[in-house]
């Protein structure tokens, strides 16, 4: 913990140095950015826009662990389902969410509905790819062990599969979750009035701050290092660490 | 040495009769076991002893039922065997331990038709009789490899089973903890009293354990002698029987490599 604090105050002061020497009148140094936070928390958006944000993402994200995870056992599990929905899948996943928005505001019109879609097909991907392959990957000798056992195959899924591969989902949601979080800055430039993607745009837009520019920036990459700090605790549960480690 | 099926065939509980396998693999087929007969009786302990790849695995897994032979029948108490069934527990080595559970989760994995107060009872005699006891809530990846393999003979014993199949069970231990564990095993055969098939390529391990060996030879795999064991447990490793038997197959095994 000591040397990340101790790199990260370093390259504050090397921000703010380099502001000062340059001289630059529209780039803020750390201090006009501390002001600038201070300010939007006494304006009270700064908590209603983080939390915005957040909600956006875990509804968007939630909507794909609901489909995508079910969907992919179920192609992991047959695999000549996975024959027919994988060339899809593969053609669809390497288009960018940016270049579903004109779509999602056919759809969803301008607004929350579409930029919750938006961070919902970028997160449905790494969700449904990492659950079937976690399927896939899930040693022969579990599923012949379950099946020694007598259990029916729903059974099976249930107890052997899913377990099995779990590890390999995990990694895929955080994945996603990054993404989605990462898609939610994107989403909130063009489709709505609120959040701290709005805030980047709005905040160039209307006066040029860009202290509330990297305020902005720097809250969202605050709140993304802590979704995956806390993904990464779900981890080390013991039921799913053996498939973090080298020894299982 | 002596083929001494003939006087077992009455009480067999297991029975293969004129079993073959072939797999095919780019339009080729490559034939592995041939033509094998062979009758394990009711709580017999035996060994089938052969060189690496040579198709004891395969039989070991026609007879479990998780493959289907080319030929030839399988059956158990006069039953075909149709598949793999909770009667009949195959023992992987420790790698088929499932590390998303618990020692205790992992024995009551295969008993979950029984109410809670008999599974907790069950869980709890054989985490007892294959020595895991107060390692009840640890997860597999804290056990060393001789720990796990208990704990797999452990699943396997808690929902009863009539036979048990061990394919080299004890392949990936170390020599101590493998004479540990041949110990343990023997042991527990005596208090359960299962018909147990063991796939091994070790002799030592064979002749110390087996009531019978039955010699495979090279692929494609035929049963090329059966030697009767006919020393009582425990056994004098360095004995003259022993001794005379083991290396009685030594020779057996040394000519099957002169093709």
């Amino acid at each position: 913990m000591f040397w990340p604090l101790l790199l990260g105050a370093a390259l504050l002061g090397a921000w703010h140095v380099s502001v000062l020497w340059s001289g630059s009148k529209i780039f803020p140094s750390p201090l006009d950015v501390r002001r600038g936070l201070a300010e939007l928390a006494r304006r009270g958006v700064l908590w209603g826009y983080i939390g915005d944000s957040l909600r956006r993402v875990l509804v968007g994200f939630s909507v794909a662990v609901v489909l995508g995870v079910p969907s992919g056992l179920a192609l992991g599990w047959y695999p000549a389902a996975a024959q027919v929905v994988n060339p899809v899948i593969q053609m669809v996943r390497p288009i960018s969410p940016i270049a579903w928005i004109p779509i999602a505001i056919v759809w969803f019109g301008v607004g929350e509905r579409s930029a919750v879609f938006l961070i919902f097909v970028a997160a449905l991907f790494p969700i449904l790819v990492a659950s079937m392959n976690g399927v896939r990957n899930v040693p022969s000798i579990f599923r012949r062990a379950g099946r020694n056992f007598g259990l029916s195959p729903l059974r099976l899924l249930a107890t052997v599969v899913f377990p099995a591969s779990l590890p390999q989902i995990i990694i895929g949601l955080r994945i996603a979750l990054g993404i989605a979080w990462l898609v939610v800055v994107a989403a909130e430039m063009i489709a709505v009035d609120s959040g701290l993607g709005y805030l980047v745009i709005d905040a160039r837009n209307s006066g040029k701050r860009y202290d509330l520019v990297v305020a902005a920036m720097l809250m969202i990459g605050l709140i993304g290092l802590c979704l995956d700090i806390g993904f990464r605790k779900l981890e080390a549960v013991k039921a799913v660490r053996w498939g973090f480690r080298n020894e299982g | 040495m002596q083929a001494g099926m003939e006087k077992r065939t009455v009480e067999a509980k297991l029975r293969a009769k004129g079993v073959g396998m072939s797999f095919k693999r780019d339009g080729k087929v490559t034939p592995v076991l041939e033509n094998i007969d062979l009758d394990v009786g009711e709580g017999e302990f035996l060994c089938l002893l052969g060189p690496s790849g040579c198709g004891k695995s395969t039989l070991l897994n026609i007879v479990a039922g998780f493959l289907e032979p080319t030929s030839g029948t399988v059956t158990i108490d006069g039953e075909p065997v149709q598949g793999p069934d909770p009667r009949r527990i195959f023992v992987f080595q420790e790698r088929g331990v499932f590390p998303w559970l618990t020692v205790e989760g992992n024995v009551g994995f295969g008993l979950f038709r029984l109410t809670r107060a008999e599974r907790e009872q069950r869980v709890a005699h054989y985490i007892k009789l294959v020595g895991l006891r107060g390692f009840e809530k640890a997860y597999p990846q804290e056990l060393s490899g001789g720990m796990k393999q208990r704990l797999e003979v452990a699943r396997a014993l808690a929902v009863n089973p009539d036979v048990l199949y061990l394919d080299e069970p004890f392949g990936a231990l170390d020599s101590i903890t493998r004479l540990i564990m041949r110990g343990e095993l023997l042991r527990i055969w005596e208090a359960e009293r299962k018909t147990i098939v063991f796939v091994t390529h070790d002799i030592e391990e064979a002749v110390q354990l087996a009531d019978r060996v039955v010699v495979m030879s090279t692929r494609p795999a035929r049963i090329q002698t059966i030697v009767e064991i006919d020393i009582p447990h425990p056994r004098d490793i360095s004995s003259p029987r022993y001794l005379e038997l083991r290396d009685g197959i030594f020779e057996e095994i040394g000519l099957a490599h002169k093709i």
